[in-house]
């Protein structure tokens, strides 16, 4: 073989695995990709029954129910909405009522969810970022209060 | 005092760094070799004045000193001794003080590797390599700085977040950041060999111990990463694709690229730019995740109270280093000598194809990782890219290089014979097929991807026997000649056979856990949970106090198939000072697999929530990262990497003033 058509060779081979991967991610984008919501976001954006998502809010006061092998039901709410998710398993250790949490699971119909597993990844201030996000949105966020102590 | 005088220390180390930064490339650039000289005796003070800082925050840990705001914080004077050790760590202001001492025990290391360095490359090197430390010691005193003092003193400390207190904090930070830290020095010497504007076989020769040393204790830290997780958060996972796990697995995936590239580039002189390149993207995914664990941008375990000036901080020094190598190299790369070319088929053609392939899988990592969080800042919209992306994209560009892998390892140099290599490989392939069929025959209605995952894996681990084999032993020669001559082959090839062995038996525990199996139920004290062939018997639940948690234990009895096979306990804990609950799991190993429970919160009828996992194999997946890391490590004691590289007196440059 020439150089050149060495060359060619592996400008080809290089072309044919990124084309590859290129067209896994667009795909993967269009397939897997799984978008945070809130209560009033599902209404706000008639999102389909069957849509997977990620569900985040506050787990309303008194509303958690356990029924017969760690059969959950709980509501999660914002400052409009509330949705009612239902959740076999574990709770996580930082799970409260009042507190934040984000579930991910498919949403049944505009006010059920079933949640495949369900989150309370962060830090001592109990609350996941996406979920102050929102609530600081709304204009109800009071979470300075049980902020990290800062450096003066 | 001591805190007084490690903040000291600090600031010393920075002005020693400003030294070690300007005077040798002052130095190199006018050839003066008293200049360049300055660079190792700088690089030594630097390490020991860091060094002296460190242990002035490990002393404050050690006697509780309250006073100090970072211990406050993050230690409480009832905390075991182990956690108020690793405690200096297992915190922002404290983990960017270790991550900048490691900065300089490597620059300490190439300073005193100054006979098989040449002087030049040494005293370059080392002035990158101080501009890196600038910025973090700069990061460190202007926003992080673990030496504040509260006023009044505390008198009790707030201590350590329940999931750091664990052996795991003790081992994974330093490992990780050895192996994160590590390759600033493969991207120092790259970017010593763009500014010099020269590069050779021997430069590839000095730079390969670093970076296989760097890779194996990378290998090591994310595996550490892992089982920590595995165990500590109850889950049962090993590896989320969480971003932050993703952040340290793009550098592993462009390091081990660079490990391979260099090899190319030491054997034939070829792939010089590219290695170059690789270098400096390797390192700056290393800054890239750092930047994502320690701004804040992401939420988890690893990030520390959350400061935006300090993510602007990491996200300036990340544009500043990033930018400004890739900027050196478009402007000196098209300077350096193109080496040869070379046929497809030949071990550099496999090694173009592995790193084609590893590049091409880290960038879909990247793409993963990064499109939430730029998505995020362009529309405000908020998703998330989980497992079910990674396992679509990575997997299909990591399973080809997998296969490929025997082949490659098998070929030849220079020029291969494609048809040959794949002869020697026959019974590799048969016995792993063969071994495939019968799995499936005896798992027929048991997922599909275990079998072909565990053949896979051991495809690789054949392969790489073969290869021992086949060098050492032909029909015909002895036992004892084919031992002799195993012995005789070159620590690299052992090191190449066994880390590739150690890929396969990763890959043979990943596969497995598709054979899995989940339970989850309510138990009263007696009661069984059965979740396939194992079950378990709640025997007791049992408080306890100790010294900075209570918790509540749960025994259980493990059978299989009815017989017993042991116990294990599982715990819910809560961290007093805090009031912070954590789960511990309980794990009873049974040969390579384990049975894995864990348990929530009581129910109003007096049962509590246990999870039942059985985890065929999953030990695997550790065993074949430190398998991994040993390889490398072998491969580092390889004679050609001990002895150094012999320079030709006519290859010299005419002005290099030899070493006194």
């Amino acid at each position: 073989m020439t150089r050149k058509q060495r060359r060619l060779t592996l400008i080809g081979v290089a072309g044919c695995v990124l084309a590859v991967a290129l067209g896994l991610v667009l795909y993967a984008m269009n397939d897997t990709i799984v978008f945070f919501n809130s209560p009033v976001d599902i209404q706000a954006k008639s999102v389909q029954p069957g849509t997977r998502i990620r569900l985040g809010g506050l787990v309303k006061e008194g509303s958690v129910q356990r029924g017969a092998d760690q059969q959950i039901t709980f509501e999660v709410m914002d400052a409009e909405a509330v949705i009612k998710v239902n959740y076999k398993g574990l709770l996580p250790d930082l799970f409260r009522e009042g507190q934040g949490v984000v579930a991910e699971g498919i949403l049944e119909s505009p006010s059920a969810f079933r949640a495949d597993s369900v989150l309370a990844k962060h830090d001592e201030n109990y609350m996941p970022r996406e979920v102050a996000d929102t609530l600081k949105k709304q204009g109800h966020w009071q979470g300075e209060a049980n902020a990290a102590p800062k450096t003066q | 005092m001591l805190v007084e005088a490690g903040h000291f220390a600090l600031a010393l180390a920075l002005g020693l760094s400003l030294i070690q930064f300007l005077v040798p490339l002052w130095g190199a650039r006018a050839n003066d070799p008293v200049l360049m000289a300055v660079a190792p005796t700088s690089a030594l003070a630097v390490f020991a004045c860091i060094v002296f800082s460190f242990l002035a925050l490990t002393y404050a840990y050690l006697a509780s000193d309250f006073s100090v705001l970072n211990v406050v914080q993050n230690s409480h004077s009832a905390k075991p001794l182990i956690y108020k050790i690793s405690g200096v760590w297992g915190n922002h202001e404290g983990s960017m003080l270790l991550w900048v001492l490691i900065l300089a025990l490597f620059g300490a290391v190439v300073a005193i590797s100054r006979n098989s360095i040449p002087m030049r490359l040494q005293a370059n090197t080392l002035a990158v390599q101080a501009a890196v430390t600038i910025a973090f010691l700069l990061f460190i005193l202007m926003t992080s700085n673990p030496f504040t003092r509260v006023v009044p003193a505390a008198l009790e400390g707030q201590d350590l977040n329940p999931l750091l207190q664990d052996p795991g904090l003790a081992i994974h930070p330093p490992l990780l950041y050895i192996g994160y830290v590590g390759f600033s020095i493969s991207f120092a010497f790259a970017c010593a060999a763009l500014i010099d504007g020269r590069i050779d076989a021997v430069w590839a020769r000095i730079v390969r111990p670093w970076t296989l040393g760097a890779w194996a204790f990378l290998t090591l830290g994310i595996a550490m990463g892992s089982y920590w997780a595995y165990y500590e958060l109850g889950w049962g996972g090993w590896w989320f694709w969480d971003p932050v796990e993703n952040a340290s697995l793009m550098p592993w995936l462009a390091g081990t690229a660079l490990v391979h590239s260099t090899v190319v580039m030491e054997k034939r002189d070829a792939l010089k730019v590219w290695t170059i390149l690789l270098a400096i993207l390797t390192f700056s995914l290393s800054l890239l995740g750092t930047f994502l664990v320690r701004s804040g941008v992401l939420t988890s375990v690893h990030s520390f109270a959350v400061d935006p000036e300090r993510g602007t901080f990491i996200l300036g020094i990340l544009i500043l280093f990033i930018g400004g190598s890739l900027a050196l190299f478009a402007w000196r790369a098209p300077m350096l000598k193109q080496g040869g070319l070379f046929a497809p088929v030949s071990r550099e053609g496999a090694l173009v194809v592995n790193n084609l392939f590893l590049a091409t899988a880290c960038a879909t990592v990247f793409i993963g990782t990064l499109y939430p969080l730029a998505l995020e800042v362009l529309t405000g919209e908020k998703i998330s890219v989980g497992a079910p992306f990674f396992n679509f994209t990575f997997l299909p560009l990591i399973v080809p290089l997998l296969l490929l892998l025997p082949l490659g390892q098998t070929l030849a140099w220079k020029r291969g014979n494609f048809l040959g290599t794949a002869q020697r490989l026959y019974a590799v392939f048969g016995l792993s097929i063969l071994a495939t069929i019968a799995m499936f025959a005896v798992t027929y209605d048991g997922p599909m991807a275990a079998p072909l995952g565990i053949g896979l894996g051991l495809y690789l681990v054949l392969g790489s026997l073969n290869e021992i084999v086949t060098r050492a032993w032909s029909k015909g020669t002895p036992l004892s000649v084919a031992w002799r001559k195993a012995r005789g082959l070159p620590r690299s090839a052992w090191g190449t056979a066994i880390a590739h062995a150690g890929v396969g038996l990763t890959v043979i525990g990943i596969a497995a856990t598709a054979w899995g199996i989940e339970a989850i139920g309510s138990l009263k004290v007696g009661e069984r949970l059965k979740g396939g062939d194992y079950e378990v018997r709640l025997e007791r639940v049992v408080p306890r106090v100790e010294a900075n948690y209570r918790e509540e234990a749960a025994v259980l009895t493990v059978f299989s198939s009815g017989r017993e096979l042991g116990t294990l306990e599982t715990m819910k804990r809560l961290y007093v000072t805090r009031g912070m609950p954590t789960t511990e799991a309980g794990i009873l190993t049974v040969g390579l697999g384990q049975v894995y429970a864990s348990i929530g919160d009581a129910q109003p009828d007096g049962s509590i929530g246990v999870r039942l996992y059985h985890k065929p194999l999953v030990l695997l997946i550790w065993i074949g990262s430190l398998v991994m890391a040993i390889g490398g490590g072998i491969s580092l004691t390889d004679r050609r990497l001990r002895i150094g590289a012999p320079v030709p007196a006519k290859t010299m440059p005419p002005n290099a003033v030899p070493a006194e």
